[in-house]
């Protein structure tokens, strides 16, 4: 049993992409689309890797960050942040919230794994 | 027998004795001695120089001529003492709380300071009043001569010309020297006044002599007289009543005018209240001056031989019985006459010259920046001294040239009529405000003109300055222009004629001129202190101990300069004078230096107002009230333009701060605006570029797979596009660089086509419409039209989230507008969102279908762009949109 990626995105073909790359590199991709409940969809799915969209509808990565960090079970659990915004403060932004990685889109495929590899040891 | 040589010294002793008293005044004014200075009495005896020579012996030979007339000379001034005492004090009054120096100085004064008018009054005085000098030296030269005939152990005749010569120096000489002592602000000549006083004793003492020996000596006693006077031709002589009170009203005036008789009895005078006490004692002095001269004319005519000059009898009849004692009395008492007036008039023209004329000539000459007052001092006394010679001189000369042949009376009056132009100038100015610089100027010029031409230049002799045919026939052969018959009045006494008309005409001109002509601002405050002088000024307060000034002084000086300024300043004054602490006698150069250094702060006029309200006790006059108003202006200008300035500044920097919020709010937004855009693009890409590598990467996809990746890949690089071209298009029309290419067009047939293109009712969506309120045709840019059209159906068609989507088209028309709504029967938009849906970017909730929020940001630019506007309809069902459309370019057709 591979180990348990949470995927937080609303778009629905980067969801699709990115769960059919990391399936196919053996791990369990689930998914997570607005950002009201994503802390709700951490607790329940205790994943091991977070990949969390900066830009998402109800709640902004940043803040969903903030909430998983402030969360004893889950403050250690790497988070791999993607932003469709490519500006030098968005990405200090994210190293300040405590992002464990931080990915521009658009990204190559080979990219997010060896992200996702590295952050999460096999 | 007398001898020349005698009368000679006592002559001598008397002038010397004439310069110990001046001299003593003089000094005792200095210290602050001598009160009696300042008695009623020496300022009435002082008035006496009205009685000049003229009156003196002229009276007697004015009496053996015509008769009584020559009580009219005595009767004016009285008159005026009297009757119009009010006046002079008034006079008086102004004098002292303006500072007046000279009959020129007050009629200046009172038109707004006019130089012009001071120095027209200045040379009409100078051209009046030089007969009547050249008459006094005539006077005293006559005399001597008479004693000279007299005296048989002379063997020679003096000669006339050089007794009138040294007689003119002398008299310059002393003018000179006790005239322009000291330049005193207030033109007092303290010495000069106690000198006149005195001779004024002289020549009434000497009269009396004179007359009480030929009643009692010669006649035996009053009844003799009495009979003497009943036979001489005296009381037969009728005076016609014309002429009576002409010649009163004229020395009553001249009386007032005379630049002399100012002198005394304005410029000199001490005290207000000295006027009282002249006004009985003058007119007293006047009678007794005139009670012997009746009987000294009867007995002179009686006793002396036929053809003796009448104008002498005083002189001769004590000479002809051999009382030389009271021979030399009496000539001492002419000579009192005519040196107080000549002094007294030298001193009162000389200042009139050298302030009105030399003085601003010499300014003007220097480029007027005369502040060292030791140089304009200087200047001052040397034209006052130089003034002074020059008009003895002048009336020397004039002696000389008119051969001293006419009549003594007769230049006389003259010389009061020339003078009497003043008054109406003179006394309008004190009681009437309208009266006008220009009217002044006017009255003056007429009066003067009609004077010359009537009675100076005929007084000269028929045919000798104007030719005998001007007499006859009149200027430029007009006969109503004859000199002595203007306007056909003839038959008239000469000098009665020319007072008439010119008094005539000098006052219609005034009184006409002043109504017509407007007065400037400092005329017109002149004229209200003038005429008002009782309410605006105060008795002049006392003087005050020096240093007590200097206390108040300080007590100033630290309000303006600040204290620890005004303690240094004071104490460096006191160190200068030798004196410990801080207050320094209040001497002039201090006051002077005080002066600059407060006018540095407060100007110049307002320190001058200060320092001399502090120290000369002096009231505060209009000139100073108007510069100090000049200054308060330009200060008050100029904190005006400070506070503008300010104002402006604070304008500027709201405006720049305004622009910086602007600036910053346009940075934020374009920030916003880029990371949008960012985000909009890089989206479409991402799922491009995954999907494109899956496809390249992946060798066992299936058919499915691959054919859907490739779709998705297809769709992202249309929304793409899509997004670019909304982004254009959004881009044009912001910056207003969109054309538009109006078409006329039927309202149906462009919702046809938004319809068609967005699918019409495809599908389970419903559209309604109204086809019979959509036939109006628009004048408009079609194609944006139908942008907006399609934009709102495919956004109903999109986002309507009703099981049975159904769009509702409705059109009508509202004054002159277009409204046509489109209404859908989903759930419609959140209240709190439908302020921002027509920005960019927006996008209602998490429904992703692609767009990216730019379509109604869009249509709101298109509708602003045709002149209507795009707006959510609230309360409908569903989502409405309401476009409005102006009507008025258009036709509405069916």
């Amino acid at each position: 049993m591979g180990k348990k990626v949470l995927l937080i995105e609303d778009e629905p073909n980067i969801i699709e992409a990115v769960s059919f790359i990391l399936s196919r590199d053996g791990w369990e991709v689930k998914t997570h689309s607005n950002g009201h409940d994503a802390i709700m969809a951490v607790r329940e799915r205790a994943p091991d890797l977070i990949i969390l969209d900066v830009m998402l509808p109800g709640k902004s990565g940043f803040d969903i960050l903030h909430e998983i960090r402030a969360d004893e079970d889950h403050a250690e659990t790497p988070v791999l942040m993607l932003t469709a915004r490519g500006q030098l403060k968005d990405r200090e932004m994210a190293e300040r919230a405590g992002a464990s990685r931080y990915m521009t889109k658009p990204f190559s495929n080979a990219e997010v794994l060896d992200a996702v590899r590295s952050l999460v040891p096999q | 027998m007398a001898t020349l040589n005698v009368l000679i010294l006592v002559c001598l002793s008397y002038v010397v004795f004439l310069f110990a008293i001046a001299f003593a005044a003089d000094r005792a004014a200095l210290h602050g001695r001598g009160t009696w200075l300042h008695s009623p009495l020496i300022y009435t005896l002082s008035l006496s120089i009205y009685c000049t020579a003229w009156t003196f012996y002229g009276a007697v030979g004015f009496a053996a001529r015509s008769g009584l007339e020559y009580l009219t000379i005595y009767l004016g001034p009285t008159l005026v003492m009297i009757g119009w005492w009010w006046t002079l004090r008034k006079m008086v009054r102004i004098g002292r709380s303006q500072r007046i120096t000279s009959i020129a100085d007050l009629i200046s004064s009172r038109y707004g300071k006019s130089n012009t008018l001071a120095v027209f009054v200045t040379i009409l005085a100078v051209v009046g009043t030089t007969p009547y000098i050249a008459l006094q030296l005539q006077s005293v030269t006559l005399s001597f001569a008479t004693f000279a005939e007299a005296d048989l152990t002379s063997t020679s005749l003096p000669n006339r010309q050089s007794t009138a010569f040294l007689v003119a120096v002398g008299l310059a000489l002393f003018t000179i020297l006790f005239g322009t002592r000291n330049l005193d602000v207030n033109e007092r000549h303290h010495g000069v006044v106690m000198a006149i006083a005195l001779e004024a004793v002289v020549k009434l003492f000497a009269l009396l002599a004179v007359g009480v020996f030929v009643v009692w000596g010669l006649a035996g006693g009053v009844e003799q007289t009495l009979e003497r006077i009943n036979a001489s031709e005296i009381a037969r002589w009728e005076v016609p009543t014309s002429r009576w009170i002409g010649l009163t009203m004229l020395s009553a005036a001249a009386f007032l005018c005379l630049p002399r008789m100012f002198q005394v009895m304005v410029v000199e005078n001490e005290n207000e209240g000295h006027l009282r006490t002249a006004a009985w004692a003058f007119p007293a002095y006047l009678m007794l001056m005139s009670l012997f001269v009746v009987p000294i004319a009867a007995v002179g005519l009686d006793v002396l031989p036929q053809g003796s000059n009448p104008d002498l009898f005083v002189l001769t009849l004590p000479l002809n019985a051999g009382r030389d004692g009271l021979a030399i009395l009496s000539f001492l008492g002419g000579f009192s006459s005519a040196t107080s007036m000549v002094i007294v008039a030298a001193i009162a023209l000389s200042t009139m010259v050298s302030n009105h004329v030399v003085m601003p000539i010499w300014l003007h000459l220097t480029g007027g920046t005369a502040v060292v007052s030791g140089d304009v001092r200087n200047v001052a006394l040397l034209a006052r001294r130089l003034s002074i010679a020059g008009i003895v001189l002048l009336g020397y000369l004039y002696l000389q040239l008119s051969g001293g042949g006419t009549a003594l009376a007769a230049i006389g009056l003259v010389s009061f009529a020339g003078v009497a132009q003043f008054l109406p100038a003179l006394m309008g100015g004190l009681v009437w405000r309208g009266a006008t610089r220009l009217g002044a100027l006017c009255g003056l010029g007429v009066g003067f003109a009609v004077w010359m031409y009537c009675l100076f230049l005929p007084s000269f002799g028929s045919s000798s300055i104007l030719p005998q045919t001007l007499f006859d026939h009149g200027l430029f052969g007009m006969s109503w222009l004859r000199p002595q018959a203007l306007f056909g009045v003839e038959g008239m006494d000469q000098v009665v004629h020319a007072v008439m008309w010119s008094m005539l005409l000098n006052t219609a001109s005034f009184v006409f001129v002043s109504l017509v002509s407007f007065p400037k601002p400092v005329e017109r405050l002149q004229g209200a202190q003038f005429v008002n002088v009782f309410q605006h000024s105060a008795t002049a307060g006392s003087w005050s101990g020096g240093l007590a000034q200097s206390e108040d002084l300080m007590i100033m000086s630290q309000r303006i300069l600040g204290a620890p300024e005004a303690q240094a300043f004071f104490a460096a004054a006191a160190q200068r004078q030798g004196l410990a602490g801080y207050l320094p006698e209040p001497s002039p150069d201090f006051l002077q230096e005080l002066e600059r250094e407060l006018s540095g702060s407060v100007g110049a006029a307002t320190a001058h107002a200060m320092i001399s309200q502090i120290v000369g006790g002096a009231t505060v006059s209009v000139e100073d009230l108007m510069a100090v108003a000049d200054e308060t202006a330009q200060i008050m200008e100029y904190s005006n333009q400070l506070e503008a300035k300010s104002q402006e500044q604070a304008r500027t920097a709201r405006q720049l701060r305004e622009a910086n919020e602007k600036l910053t709010q346009l940075s934020v937004q374009k920030d916003g605006f880029l990371s949008q855009i960012s985000h909009e693009l890089r989206t479409p890409m991402t799922s491009i570029r995954a999907f494109s590598e899956i496809l390249r990467d992946t060798e066992d996809l299936s058919p499915e797979e691959q054919s859907k990746y490739s779709s998705i890949i297809h769709d992202e690089a249309i929304r793409l596009t899509r997004l670019l071209d909304d982004l254009l298009d959004l881009s044009v029309l912001e910056n207003g660089q969109v054309v538009l290419n109006e078409h006329k067009g039927c309202l149906e047939d462009l919702l046809d086509r938004a319809v068609a293109i967005t699918g019409g009712g495809a599908g389970n969506f419903a559209i309604r419409r109204e086809k019979s309120a959509e036939q109006v045709v628009l004048l408009t840019d079609l194609d944006r039209l139908a942008q907006v059209f399609i934009n709102l159906i495919a956004n109903a068609r999109k986002y309507c989230d009703a099981d049975r989507p159904e769009l509702t088209i409705k059109t009508s028309q509202k004054a002159d507008r277009l409204l046509v709504d489109f209404t859908d029967n989903g759930s419609g938009i959140p209240t709190d969102q439908q302020t921002v849906i027509f920005e960019k970017f927006s996008r209602i909730g998490q429904t992703k279908a692609g767009g990216a929020g730019l379509g109604l940001a869009i249509c709101r630019e298109i509708m602003a762009r045709l002149g209507g506007g795009i707006d959510y309809l609230p309360g409908q069902r569903g989502a409405s949109f309401r476009v409005t459309l102006p009507l008025n370019s258009q036709n509405a057709t069916q």
